[in-house]
């Protein structure tokens, strides 16, 4: 055991000294955060191109329905009549609106038509329809002899209180909340897994390569060196998860004083659908005290438990099928025919992963978190949502169990391995080893 | 003599594969120990069972009488013929930590490292990594590796190869001072002339299966054929004509300006070397005569030879 950590000790140096890692670890957080800065200031040039709408408006009611801003410009020119207009509009404009003379308001909302050079974006249709929507609903509770203002009192604003049974309050931004938690944890662990999984196999080809593995194997067990090698790269990789945490979160911190709270709804680099991002808008504008409370409301324990207990569960049974393939293969190149086996699981983990949080207990979804390839990704993305004990319980029995089976499986194929030159072993040598 | 380390039975097969078919062998303490086959036979798989490396199928191994236990590995030093250092890993760095494996304490190898390095003049290479040495450099560092923990029982798989002639030598008067010191060597080689030079016992493994054992002396006296390397002085020109009729003679040279001529004579069944000079000394003046003995290489090719 003593040896174990000798080993550990110098795979986390030996890690942690590269300069290369030392670069990635610093330069990192600033690389993200500048790319997210970037990606944000081309997305407001790729806005600030103005866009001139012009509209034929036959019925001549519509028009205070276009309300130019910024970005959007609507240009009258019903007295062209619709075919000058829309010869003209080919030429000089982004699009045209046709609204036809129609008598019935009912059918006029059927006739309106826009035309344009390119497919035109969702969101310009939809704020053009809305602002239509509105002038006809308008219209239309004037020809009924509605009072407005008494249509204005009617209206409410509805939001759902939702409990489950025991009591516990949920809400919607208590969903948005579990989803971000989980999912980030999710591929925090998904990332962790490729990064120091690769990280040990090339270590493994390194030292056959190098020649040295003999030396090191005539003083340990191959298990030990095996052992060593991928819990040394794991704390070098908590190290470097940490160094990110604190770099990342000063960053944070530093622009959230520059810009105000408003402008950073911590996104955590998850895509964000419009509805998502107003709803945390609504949420921080609103409320933060009930963000607080729904973070509070978050199993946080639970998902710290089984957060560790995934990640290392998770990282030792990949890791350890990566140092077995390492030491199966003589260079790196030779690895791609194995990588595919190992990488599919993972990759089909995170696709389910971010399928499943519209039904995060569907049959799908607890398939996937039971199963121990893809469980530590899924199940805790599922956790947040709250899981029955007995499905953590399973879970967790079963990536124990094959963790312990991988292991033994992997330090076969590592031991016979790492003492095989020259060849590149095919599927079937590797079978022949389990029994060597 | 008591024997450092006990072969006993090993057999060990990979598949269908018999890499080594019930050896056995004895490495007496304080001798260098020959391990000698051609490529193939099975020296590297006896020398990593001995190393613990892999375990045997059947059969014992011992040291100092006790079955070879996991600690067993500190009184092991081991160069293998397939080896290296890390690369980026400095070289005072490395062989502590490869010294620590080996069970030694980081104070007690610091101080063996640093005997060392002054023995061999490198001490500026402690803070060098080892891809800025040379690889003969690196092959000094290697050896140094290897003894630092003073096991009592080196293994040396073809510990020359790399090294130049003049660092080679320096390795052999150090593995001869190790021996002299106590250690007992284990030497897996194919290079002959060293085997002659340095060994003191050696075995002889072809296929997966020993075929030969023991002190080399003792093997070279089983395997001389009686021959004897003869110059007689005589000015009889039908000399050998007339040896030829009681011995097997082969003539080598004819020295006109003494009238010496050189023969290899083969003593006949039942003869003693007396018989053979007294018969010599009637004919002419004896001006040489040695007896053949085999060298070891001789002995390789021909037991190989015989055992296929």
């Amino acid at each position: 055991m003593n040896k174990t950590l000798l080993i550990i000790k110098r795979e986390f140096y030996a890690k942690v000294k590269n300069k290369s890692f030392i670069i990635l670890t610093i330069l990192s957080p600033f690389l993200v955060v500048a790319l997210g800065a970037l990606i944000f200031y081309l997305g407001e040039k790729n806005s600030e191109d103005v866009r001139k709408v012009a509209y034929v408006d036959e019925t001549s009611q519509l028009a205070s329905a276009f309300t130019s801003t910024k970005t959007l410009k609507y240009v009258d020119l019903t007295k062209l009549g619709f075919k000058e207009a829309k010869i003209i509009a080919e030429k000089d404009y982004y699009g045209l609106i046709y609204i036809p003379k129609i008598d019935s308001l009912n059918q006029l909302s059927k006739g309106i038509k826009f035309y344009s050079q390119e497919t035109p974006g969702l969101s310009l249709i939809s704020s053009i329809e809305s602002g239509l929507d509105k002038k006809i609903r308008d219209l239309k509770i004037e020809k009924l002899n509605i009072d407005v203002s008494i249509l204005k009192e009617t209206e409410t604003s509805i939001s759902i209180a939702t409990e489950n049974f025991t009591g516990e309050k949920s809400s919607k931004i208590g969903s948005i909340l579990r989803m971000l938690a989980g999912g980030g944890f999710g591929y925090l662990i998904f990332m962790f897994i490729i990064i120091y999984g690769t990280s040990v196999m090339r270590s493994v080809i390194e030292e056959k390569t190098s020649r040295i593995i003999e030396i090191i194997i005539s003083s340990v067990k191959p298990f030990q060196l095996m052992l060593g090698k991928i819990l040394g790269n794991a704390f070098a990789g908590l190290l470097q998860f940490i160094i990110w945490m604190i770099i990342g979160g000063a960053i944070l911190f530093a622009i959230t004083i520059y810009l105000g709270p408003e402008a950073v709804n911590s996104t955590n680099g998850m895509p964000m659908t419009p509805d998502v991002v107003h709803q945390v808008q609504e949420a921080s504008n609103n409320n933060i005290q009930l963000v607080l409370q729904e973070i509070k409301n978050l199993p946080i324990l639970t998902i710290f438990f089984s957060f560790l207990v995934y990640f290392f569960g998770g990282y030792l049974i990949y890791s350890s099928i990566y140092a077995a393939i390492g030491a199966a293969v003589d260079s790196e190149t030779d690895t791609q025919q194995f990588m595919m086996p190992v990488l599919m699981p993972l990759v089909i983990a995170i696709y389910v992963g971010f399928s499943i949080i519209e039904n995060p207990h569907g049959p799908i979804a607890v398939g996937f978190s039971i199963f121990p390839l893809t469980s530590p990704i899924v199940m805790l993305m599922r956790i947040p949502f709250g899981v029955p004990w007995w499905q953590i319980a399973v879970s967790m029995l079963l990536l124990i169990v094959t963790f312990i089976g991988i292991v033994w499986f992997a330090a076969k194929i590592y031991r016979v391995g790492i003492l095989m030159y020259g060849k590149k072993p095919s599927y079937k040598e590797l079978y022949k080893w389990l029994k060597y | 003599m008591k024997d450092v380390l006990t072969v006993e039975n090993i057999t060990k097969t990979y598949g269908n594969f018999t890499a080594l078919n019930k050896v056995s062998i004895a490495i007496p303490k304080g001798s260098i120990f020959g391990l000698l086959g051609p490529n193939g036979a099975g020296k590297t798989s006896l020398i990593r069972i001995i190393n613990q490396i892999t375990l045997p199928d059947s059969g014992t191994i011992y040291i100092d009488g006790k079955p070879l236990q996991p600690n067993h590995i500190q009184d092991i030093g081991y160069l293998p013929e397939e080896r290296g250092l890390y690369k980026s890993m400095k070289v005072g760095e490395q062989a502590i930590y490869l010294a620590q494996l080996k069970g030694m304490s980081k104070q007690e190898a610091k101080q063996k490292l640093q005997m060392w390095f002054e023995k061999f003049g490198i001490n500026d290479w402690w803070n060098k990594k080892i891809q800025e040495l040379s690889k003969g450099m690196a092959q000094k560092v290697q050896f140094i590796v290897t003894v630092m923990h003073e096991p009592k029982l080196l293994i040396f798989d073809e510990p020359f190869s790399g090294f130049d002639p003049i660092n080679a030598n320096l390795i052999k008067d150090e593995i001869l001072k190790l021996r002299d010191q106590g250690a007992s060597i284990i030497f897996s080689t194919h290079r002959m002339e060293s085997v002659e030079e340095m060994c003191d016992y050696i075995a002889l493994i072809n296929k997966s299966n020993k075929i030969l054992d023991g002190k080399l002396s003792d093997i070279k006296h089983q395997f001389k054929e009686n021959k004897f390397e003869v110059g007689l002085i005589s000015e009889n020109e039908n000399l050998i004509n007339e040896m030829q009729e009681k011995f097997e003679v082969t003539s080598l040279s004819k020295d006109s300006e003494n009238n010496e001529q050189r023969m290899i004579v083969t003593l006949n069944n039942g003869d003693t070397t007396k018989d053979l000079i007294k018969y010599l000394n009637s004919k002419a003046q004896i001006n040489h005569f040695s007896e053949i003995i085999p060298s070891a290489n001789d002995i390789f090719l021909k037991s190989v030879a015989n055992h296929e």
